[in-house]
């Protein structure tokens, strides 16, 4: 039986569900467990004790709701495309706008979520990885919102090149502390949060920002960016009357992109499709396309797919949004492409680049660069699919963090 | 009886615990981390520990990342290290070696394939920081065939139901993680392990190793007579560290490292 929130009849899975994942021991087919030193497996199954407590109390439900509504700002819009998807001249597209909540991205749904429960578990200071610097901003606000201790990790490329969202975390009250081992992207901070956590096991809980890590992470960050594809999913029918023919997401470590399949993994007519960083090129050497040019492997707790040597070395990964910039993948991710449910394709700078200023200009939105490689992916296949099909795009965050990254590559100097 | 047991049985004949010191494979070069390592029983090894450098040791503090990093950059493979210890084991049949890392490389060769490689390269145990007792079966019924040890890890933080249950199908020897954090960082107090060690051993009959944050002759001293033995690894590759010039051997460092193990074996010895 599915642990994603239970509480309303509408959500109960099927036996053959595709949604009923994880096991009891994390695993989604062959993806997923606990691989963690043992210092830290007290802590993530008192983690997975106090998840399975919060969503059993309608009171924990009832109080991520309030939030939710008022300091997130949810429900987030869908919002019809309606110049791109005139210039585009196929399906009619769609965008859910969670550039809009608070903060401006999706990130905020997951980090509202673990800290009422890191605030059920007593925890009194948060420890954070980032990538662009969206998921430690979110981090940030929430432990300002609460009056926690929030250290973010974040990799000294990563620092040098979001540094807007490093000044924006400090003004939330948190400390950043660049990490300079490996690249200084990431992985390296996932490294650097994780040995901050198993020392400093008694007033610590670490905030994972994806649909990875040891279980119950997957599982739990899954269920809160959920309310994504819950909304997409009534909203749409609200629109169209129907479903959608395909939801496209970018994916890095795929919380979007899980938030917004989730509720839709039954429903076989919808395709979905995750857009990965192929940065130069899928063949290039230099790309974050873990699915497309990874093989499975153990990481950061969990077995996934992951871009690695032929030693099992981890390799570094490229793309021009840090966000993406990450060698693996949530096992959910790897499972849905091992049975086929889920496509993934992958989509290079050059074209998320192009994307971002197509949106900017047909839809007076600046996306974030992880969501542009979504958007990039729908440029090519609206044209494809018929003027009565319609796409889903997850609008995952704002591109105002990005402009420098953006100006650099257009050559203008700001 | 394999290499480990029956070194822990003569050392326990002669009413000592054990000197583990560790090395880091490939450290700064391969030819001189396999003349360190055959160097080290004389120096007063009781066992050895040689670690397989990872890309993401994220049990690991500042010095072994380093060590893994210089490792990584003379070209170490898991197969490599094996070849090492082959070479190694062309010298020394009684000295039992114990390879410390993390799971991926091992994912990657295939666990069947590493511990039957394992086993004839002469490698007795495999103590991996990230496969807990939980995800072990993946590793246990190769190991086991092939007469490889799976070193358990236990920490301070670890219940005693939780002892109970990872030290259940324990072999080899218990590798006691003496603080909550990362290798070469904090060091427990003589007070802290004498109260935590007999804990694990009230449990389990294999021998315990103390290890994270011991770097002194006294306090190797202190834990190989708490526990049955005692790990030592940070210190050393710093040492190893302070040796070399533009990340290069020089004459000084394999008689650096062993100096201090010579140091670190006369306390555990009482001599």
């Amino acid at each position: 039986m599915s642990a994603s929130s239970t509480a309303t009849p509408a959500q109960v899975t099927l036996p053959n569900s595709l949604r009923s994942g994880p096991d009891g021991r994390g695993w989604f087919g062959e993806f997923g467990g606990r691989f963690v030193a043992e210092t830290l497996m007290p802590l993530i199954l008192e983690l997975e004790e106090a998840y399975r407590a919060a969503q059993a109390d309608p009171s924990f439900q009832k109080e991520l709701a309030f939030y939710y509504k008022d300091y997130v700002g949810r429900p987030s819009p869908l919002w019809f495309a309606r110049r791109l998807t005139e210039s585009l001249g196929g399906a009619k597209i769609y965008l859910k706008r969670e550039e809009l909540n608070h903060t401006g991205s999706h990130k905020l749904n997951n980090v509202m979520g673990q800290i009422l429960v890191a605030r059920r578990m007593g925890k009194t200071r948060i420890v954070a990885e980032t990538g662009a610097g969206q998921h430690g901003v979110a981090t940030a606000t929430v432990c300002a919102l609460f009056g926690l201790k929030c250290t973010v990790y974040m990799g000294a490329t990563d620092v040098e090149r979001q540094k807007p969202n490093v000044f924006r975390m400090n003004l939330l009250g948190a400390e950043v502390r660049p990490v300079t081992a490996g690249a200084g992207t990431l992985k390296d901070a996932m490294n650097e949060a994780m040995r901050d956590w198993v020392a400093n096991v008694e007033d610590t809980y670490f905030l994972v920002g994806t649909v990875a890590g040891p279980h119950p992470y997957p599982e739990m960050v899954r269920d809160f960016q959920s309310v994504i594809g819950t909304e997409t999913k009534a909203q749409i029918l609200e629109a169209e009357g129907r479903l959608p023919d395909a939801i496209v997401a970018a994916i890095g470590g795929g919380s979007n992109a899980m938030g917004i399949f989730h509720p839709f993994l039954d429903d076989v007519d919808v395709k979905l499709i995750g857009a990965e960083a192929a940065g130069l090129g899928l063949d290039s050497g230099k790309t974050a396309a873990s699915v497309s040019r990874g093989r499975p492997g153990v990481l950061h707790g969990n077995r996934t797919y992951l871009l690695q040597n032929a030693d099992g070395q981890i390799d570094e990964a490229h793309s021009i949004s840090a966000g993406l910039d990450y060698p693996g993948i949530g096992p959910e991710h790897s499972w849905l492409n091992d049975i086929g449910r889920v496509e993934y394709v992958g989509v290079t700078d050059q074209e998320a680049l192009e994307a971002f200023q197509l949106c900017s200009r047909q839809e007076g939105i600046l996306p974030a660069l992880e969501s542009a490689h979504a958007l990039a992916h729908v440029i090519k296949i609206a044209p494809t699919m018929g003027k009565d099909q319609i796409i889903v795009m997850n609008l995952s965050g704002r591109g105002d963090k990005d402009i420098f990254t953006v100006a650099k590559h257009v050559g203008v100097e700001l | 009886m394999s290499r480990i047991q029956a070194r822990f049985e003569a050392l326990k004949a002669e009413g000592r615990g054990a000197l583990i010191p560790y090395l880091q494979a490939y450290d700064p070069d391969l030819e001189t981390s396999l003349a360190l390592l055959k160097a080290m029983p004389e120096a007063g090894a009781d066992i050895i520990e040689v670690g397989v450098p990872f890309s993401d040791p994220s049990a690991d503090g500042p010095t072994i990342q380093l060590a893994a990093q210089r490792g990584l950059k003379a070209g170490a493979t898991l197969a490599g290290v094996l070849e090492m210890v082959q070479r190694f084991r062309e010298h020394d049949q009684s000295t039992p070696i114990v390879l410390m890392g993390y799971l991926n490389p091992i994912h990657t060769y295939g666990a069947d394939a590493f511990c039957r490689d394992a086993a004839q390269a002469g490698v007795d145990g495999v103590i991996l920081v990230d496969l807990p007792t939980e995800e072990a079966q993946w590793l246990r019924p190769h190991a086991e065939a092939h007469g490889l040890d799976i070193i358990a890890l236990v920490a301070p933080n670890t219940t005693h139901e939780r002892l109970v249950h990872v030290l259940r199908e324990a072999s080899g020897f218990v590798y006691y993680v003496s603080i909550t954090g990362i290798t070469g960082t904090a060091s427990a107090s003589a007070e802290q392990l004498a109260a935590a060690v007999p804990k694990v051993k009230a449990v389990t009959s294999v021998p315990v190793a103390i290890g994270f944050g011991i770097s002194t002759p006294e306090q190797a001293r202190v834990a190989s007579q708490i526990g049955d033995a005692a790990v030592v690894a940070s210190t050393l590759i710093r040492t190893l560290a302070g040796t070399l010039v533009d990340g290069k051997a020089t004459g000084q460092t394999v008689p650096a490292v062993t100096q201090q193990i010579s140091a670190l074996a006369a306390a555990v010895r009482g001599v």
